[in-house]
């Protein structure tokens, strides 16, 4: 069953490299994917970060009682928390909701209203058309969004700290740039980007496959979405193993 | 011309379509007709390599459908039309996206000389009012003239149309119905219904296919089905005393118009 699944989503993506009918056309869906997954999944992430680096800053100094411990430190932490886990997994743990389950449903409904038929018909390579374009968009904008919610998470940290009296703005600003790893920002984006690709493709699986009606379309989204959160958090681990091990 | 040529289909054990032969004629429109589950579909998707046929071959004017390669298939299927049972319109763009669509992807016209040609298209189908108008906003009958403006756009040589009038009031079917016949008439193509409505059968049927059990039982023409003695046909067309009823007296009349005639 599980080896079933994995064959027909590599033959998916396999699929999905042919040359396009018309580049235009092609273009148009990608920009439309970009609009869909980047602008409409930014409101959210604004909202998630800005809670996430709050309560970052007064949960870590809620932690760090002892005296010896300068306050700067908070504010290295928090930095090194949001760009290592928060930003990148939890931005996406939260996308493969938002944008896998919108990618799932809107490719199972195609699928039970004979959409996808409709396009194969015309001659049109629907892995490419409909799946692709989503794909890639998905790698252009996750991690700009994971980006964003870095500095709006950090920045928030850094208000929440100086609202609540535990740090004054200079001294969280002074563990900011305390022994600051750009390597980190490397290992981000590349959390970002392969997560970004299991948060479209997964989905993209199970919406194209989708074979019944209404309920089996739901049942897909869910399965699509679960199954994202589980294989992102197995690629949080795998990167981590693999990049961080001898940091 | 599309012609079967002993066309077999499987999934898994169950046999759906058994040693089917049919040539579907040019200018005429060649109806499929059987009861629910009989493989009409499965057939049409066949047809048009939806579906993969395990024996047998499809021929589009004499050139094997079914031994080609996917790239190969492409040029075939630029110059085939299918109306889907729901119309499968997109549900994201307006009536008028909806039908300049395969000219955005396949043609190299400007957008003046594509939008001339959807207006053409959407006049043909008796749709001037409804350009900007989503596939949800309009009724059935209209979604399926909207899906028969679209395939007609690209000027095919083959038409496919699932169930056409299924969900619609007979007054809208009969006109879906004389719309597809007009077109195909028209534009000299070969038309392929899947159906089980008895008015389309009577009214359109040039030429027709009945599948039972995914067996061809019955091949004629609509004059035909009228003195057929096949009993399997006559129970499936002629369901109700009305119908039967309905037969006699098309069968008077009938031979009462030969007899004038020989006279």
């Amino acid at each position: 069953m599980l080896l079933t699944h994995v064959g027909r989503y590599i033959l998916m993506l396999k699929g999905m490299f042919t040359r396009p009918e018309n580049w235009r056309m092609y273009w148009k869906e990608f920009m439309r994917q970009c609009v869909d997954i980047g602008i409409g999944s930014l409101s959210i992430v604004l909202i998630i970060s800005v809670f996430i680096g709050g309560v970052s800053t007064i949960q870590t100094a809620y932690q760090l009682v002892s005296p010896i411990i300068p306050k700067s430190t908070i504010g290295q932490v928090v930095r090194d928390t949001m760009i290592l886990e928060f930003c990148p997994t939890i931005t996406s743990i939260v996308l493969a909701g938002v944008v896998g389950s919108k990618i799932a449903s809107e490719l199972g409904n195609m699928r039970v209203s004979e959409q996808i038929d409709a396009l194969e018909i015309m001659g049109i390579n629907t892995k490419s058309y409909l799946i692709f374009p989503k794909i890639l968009a998905a790698l252009l904008t996750v991690p700009m969004l994971v980006v964003i919610s870095g500095f709006v998470g950090i920045w928030s940290g850094k208000i929440a700290g100086v609202v609540a009296g535990i740090l004054s703005a200079q001294q969280y600003m002074q563990g900011i740039v305390l022994d600051f790893k750009p390597f980190n920002i490397v290992f981000a984006l590349a959390k970002s980007y392969t997560f970004a690709f299991i948060i479209s493709s997964i989905p993209a699986y199970f919406g194209y496959h989708v074979q019944g009606g209404a309920l089996e379309i739901g049942q897909a989204s869910t399965k699509a979405v679960v199954i994202s959160c589980i294989l992102i958090l197995l690629a949080d681990y795998g990167l981590a193993a693999l990049l961080l091990q001898n940091g | 011309m599309i012609e079967l040529k002993h066309v077999c289909k499987r999934f898994g054990d169950k046999e759906i379509l058994h040693d089917i032969s049919a040539i579907m004629e040019t200018g005429k429109a060649n109806l499929i007709i059987g009861a629910s589950g009989s493989g009409k579909t499965v057939l049409m998707k066949c047809m048009v390599g939806l579906l993969e046929i395990d024996e047998g071959e499809v021929l589009y004017d004499g050139v094997s459908f079914s031994s080609m390669s996917n790239i190969e298939r492409k040029h075939i299927r630029k110059e085939i039309g299918m109306l889907f049972q729901g119309a499968a319109l997109f549900d994201s763009m307006t009536v008028e996206q909806n039908v300049m669509f395969p000219l955005e992807m396949f043609s190299n016209m400007s957008y003046r000389e594509r939008k001339k040609r959807v207006d053409a298209c959407l006049d043909r189908v008796n749709l001037q009012d409804a350009h900007k108008k989503y596939p949800a906003e309009i009724s059935g009958g209209m979604k399926k003239r909207v899906g028969i403006a679209r395939a007609i756009v690209l000027n095919p040589k083959y038409l496919f149309c699932d169930e056409p009038n299924s969900g619609l009031d007979p007054q809208t079917s009969m006109l879906i119905d004389k719309l597809i016949h007009e077109i195909t008439v028209e534009f000299n193509i070969t038309t392929i219904i899947n159906t089980h409505d008895m008015n389309s059968v009577m009214e359109i049927g040039d030429h027709i296919v009945y599948l039972y059990e995914g067996r061809k039982q019955w091949e004629g023409s609509n004059r035909d089905i009228i003195f057929s003695q096949d009993e399997k046909l006559n129970q499936f067309i002629f369901a109700s005393q009305f119908l039967q009823d309905a037969k006699e007296m098309r069968q008077q009349a009938l031979l009462h118009s030969n007899s004038s005639d020989t006279r």
